[in-house]
């Protein structure tokens, strides 16, 4: 896995569930109101089943969570991937 | 998709319905006119593991798998629809600790919930707050080292008898999640009576007028209490509810089968009259379908996969919605004794009213799952174009 691999797969399941038809890497999808309320569960499912990453308390920061790019940052972050 | 029980989970099954049709179900009728639960049968479900069931065995729980807890859920659901909510909001506390709580919380809490020495409760709904959840007027502020909450919570399924409320409150604004125990100054609680359905399920008002709780009892991050806390805790009542309705749905129709075999009419059996088969066909086809939704449900639930939230919200909406289907049909198949405290369908019709609100009404779920569906719509038409779906 590289961080590459992590962009794409983060981009593909954030662009399933967003209500908007192309999305900027660094727009807020929570604050712009383009996700729904159970799309922060799936979300974190998404990052523990896709890259075996386990999200926990001490990872609750939107600064983690609030667009694809930071959700990159976050995994890579969390599987020691290099940063581009 | 395979849906073959594994032997474990056919004996487990047998257990499960052995439990209910012993313990539960020639009671449940008493204790819906009483409208109380008796400590004995919550005592019996601990001893036998069901309230820690979905709880990971490393913290004293059963470590149950998915599919078999949601048996288990189905058989109390088929029995009491009141039992089993007590059940799931236990177990939506110990879902969001699961998830959410830090390792002393975890390792503080958990093995309590799992052997019953604290009971839970969901604490969400207010009187002026009901699907717009994410907007509680409950306060909590940080006082002399201490959380310090001021709630007013309506509809507390077990609210009469639980020693543990996950209550969801507003810290400046933001939403999060609490642990308050019952023991806690300034905590007290109003039975509701009367209600339509859930009628033993003691639900009550749970007030917090400055209830002083240690910092520790935060359970997940300030501004997340909804969407992550509330959000694990709902994915797994709304999975127990799916599972529940199935029971009730299953109950009606046997319920039905039953009378339709005995009670005669112009001179043969209520079942060989063509206007009662066709009720029947159409229930014994909407369990079935039911039964797929959350089997399929379990299986995704099992794998962890993120799709498992939006399958369990269709298979909460669709069983919520056969279950009173077929209580309204299992009545009129029973006619006036149907409309009785004689047989236990009138029950059902009571109880599947209430599976249609709690855990999200069905026109939340609606709005969910048609939003899911157009957005699937739109990225398949953007796959099929090739277009890419983010600007870098």
């Amino acid at each position: 896995m590289n961080i590459d691999e992590v962009t794409l797969k983060t981009s593909d399941f954030v662009g399933q569930h967003v209500n908007t038809a192309e999305i900027d890497g660094d727009v807020d999808i929570f604050a712009t109101g383009m996700v729904n309320s159970l799309f922060a569960m799936q979300l974190v499912l998404f990052v523990e089943k896709e890259f075996g990453a386990v999200v926990e308390n001490e990872d609750l920061d939107l600064e983690n969570f609030k667009s694809i790019n930071a959700l990159c940052n976050f995994v890579s972050r969390k599987l020691g991937l290099a940063a581009r | 998709m395979n849906i073959d029980l594994s032997e474990a989970q056919r004996h487990a099954r047998l257990e499960f319905r052995d439990f209910a049709a012993q313990l539960v179900a020639p009671y449940a009728d008493e204790h819906d006119r009483r409208q109380e639960m008796p400590m004995t049968i919550i005592k019996e479900m601990v001893a036998r593991g069901y309230q820690g069931a979905p709880i990971p065995s490393e913290f004293g729980g059963g470590g149950m798998d998915a599919l078999t807890w949601g048996l288990l859920c189905e058989e109390i659901g088929g029995a009491s629809a009141s039992l089993l909510s007590i059940l799931t909001v236990h177990a939506m506390v110990a879902q969001a600790l699961c998830k959410w709580g830090t390792d002393d919380q975890r390792r503080h809490w958990l093995p309590r919930l799992a052997a019953g020495e604290v009971l839970g409760a969901f604490a969400l709904t207010e009187p002026n707050i009901g699907s717009d959840a994410g907007n509680v007027e409950s306060t909590a502020v940080l006082d002399g080292g201490q959380w310090r909450l001021n709630a007013d919570k309506r509809w507390i399924s077990f609210g009469q008898a639980a020693t543990l409320f996950l209550v969801f409150a507003k810290v400046e604004g933001k939403a999060a999640a609490f642990l308050v125990e019952r023991g806690c100054q300034g905590l007290s609680t109003e039975p509701i009576t009367g209600m339509l359905g859930f009628r033993s399920a003691m639900m009550a008002d749970v007030h917090l007028k400055d209830c002083c709780i240690p910092v520790e009892n935060l359970l997940g991050r300030i501004g997340f209490g909804f969407s992550h806390v509330a959000g694990a805790a709902l994915d797994q009542g709304r999975y127990c509810i799916a599972w529940g309705c199935l029971g009730l749905a299953q109950a009606g129709l046997t319920a039905s089968l039953d009378y339709a075999s005995t009670r005669r009419q112009f001179g043969v059996f209520l079942k060989d009259h063509a206007l009662i088969q066709e009720l029947v066909a159409d229930m014994i086809t909407q369990t079935g379908a039911a039964r797929m939704l959350c089997y399929r449900a379990a299986i995704l639930r099992q794998q962890g996969d993120p799709s498992m939230i939006m399958e369990g919200t269709i298979a909460k909406y669709f069983t919520s919605r056969v279950a009173i289907k077929l209580a309204a049909d299992a009545v009129q198949i029973h006619g006036a004794n149907g409309c009785s405290d004689r047989y236990p369908v009138s029950r059902y019709l009571r109880d599947a009213k209430l599976m249609e609100l709690i855990e999200g009404s069905s026109q939340m779920q609606q709005i969910m799952i048609a939003n899911n569906g157009f957005n699937e719509h739109r990225m398949n038409a953007r796959l099929k174009g090739g277009n890419g779906s983010v600007k870098k």
